[in-house]
């Protein structure tokens, strides 16, 4: 049963620290990758059924796909991105040193300090057989959690996608609507510029 | 009547959370392309997910769930902004490396 735990546990270490050592960023997503698949058996076997799923559509489906674009992007130039090893060598001493010891401190806290009673008899009530629609953590809890006590979050999820969507929009287009709306402007007053010329000339 | 019970105990997850979210932190620190940057963020972001659905599943309160899709969320919109951001200041440049950039500066 602690496999359902280790193993996951040590694919998750692993390709964590394979995505910050890889020297390509292709790497770092491949291993970001499979971060997440062992991520969504964690979830499976803390009974989230539907946040690991969001968790290989969205993340894996979409954000690692939008990585990927965005390294083809960039390496379609002349160079390909990011030859050889980025890193600084004056940071990597300190910074390990201050990483380990912050490591250090939360994990004495996390390991000194008593775990909460686990509610059994609550649990084993909720758990029920697998598969059944109102378990903890599947589709139809999730959903009627989302959808009633927790509406104003969801709607704010709305607003932070849209706002995105335009911050996007307005960062890559070609041209901003102001330079569009001025050029446009001086077109339209060399047309009439050129017709009141014509109007002159016969 | 196993199935509702955790495989291992509350604070084995938290602690695989905390050290997956102390090597995003240093990744941030020690690396310099932005993509790699960006993807320890991501890592970051999944640890404290990890410690919302442990703590959500040890309570059997699923405002962790809620929280974690949140969370989700937010690194879904952060992702793309970033990214347009980051082709929109190398798409001219050969070398990507943020300590490079100087069209940021005010």
């Amino acid at each position: 049963m602690s496999a359902l735990f280790w193993i996951p546990a040590v694919v998750v270490v692993a390709s964590a620290l394979w995505t910050v050592a890889a020297s390509k960023p292709v790497y770092s997503v491949v291993a970001l990758l499979s971060n997440f698949a062992a991520l969504a058996v964690l979830f499976l076997s803390l009974s989230a059924e539907f946040l690991a799923m969001i968790q290989l559509i969205v993340y894996s489906g979409a954000i690692l796909v939008l990585f990927l674009f965005v390294i083809a992007l960039l390496s379609s130039g002349i160079a390909p991105i990011a030859l050889g090893p980025d890193r600084l060598p004056r940071i990597v001493g300190p910074a390990s040193f201050f990483v380990a010891i912050a490591l250090g401190v939360v994990l004495a806290a996390v390991l000194a300090s008593h775990a909460p009673p686990l509610p059994h008899a609550a649990a084993l009530a909720l758990a029920g057989p697998a598969g059944a629609p109102d378990v903890f953590g599947s589709v139809a809890d999730f959903g009627k959690a989302l959808f009633t006590t927790y509406l104003l979050p969801f709607e704010i999820t709305a607003l932070i996608l849209m706002v995105a969507v335009i911050g996007v929009i307005v960062l890559t287009g070609n041209e901003t609507p102001y330079v569009a709306t001025r050029r446009h402007a001086e077109q339209t007053r060399r047309e009439v510029r050129e017709a009141i010329a014509r109007e002159g000339d016969s | 009547m196993t199935a509702a019970l955790l495989p291992v105990p509350l604070c084995d997850y938290v602690a695989l959370s905390a050290v997956m979210f102390f090597i995003g932190v240093a990744g941030v620190i020690v690396r310099r392309n932005p993509l790699v940057m960006l993807m320890s963020i991501e890592l970051m972001f999944n640890a404290a997910n990890l410690a919302f659905v442990a703590y959500a599943r040890a309570w059997l309160n699923n405002a962790g769930h809620i929280f974690a899709f949140l969370v989700i969320t937010v690194a879904a919109a952060e992702a793309a902004i970033a990214l347009a951001i980051v082709v929109v200041t190398f798409r001219a440049s050969e070398r990507v490396d943020v300590d490079e950039v100087r069209a940021l500066h005010g």
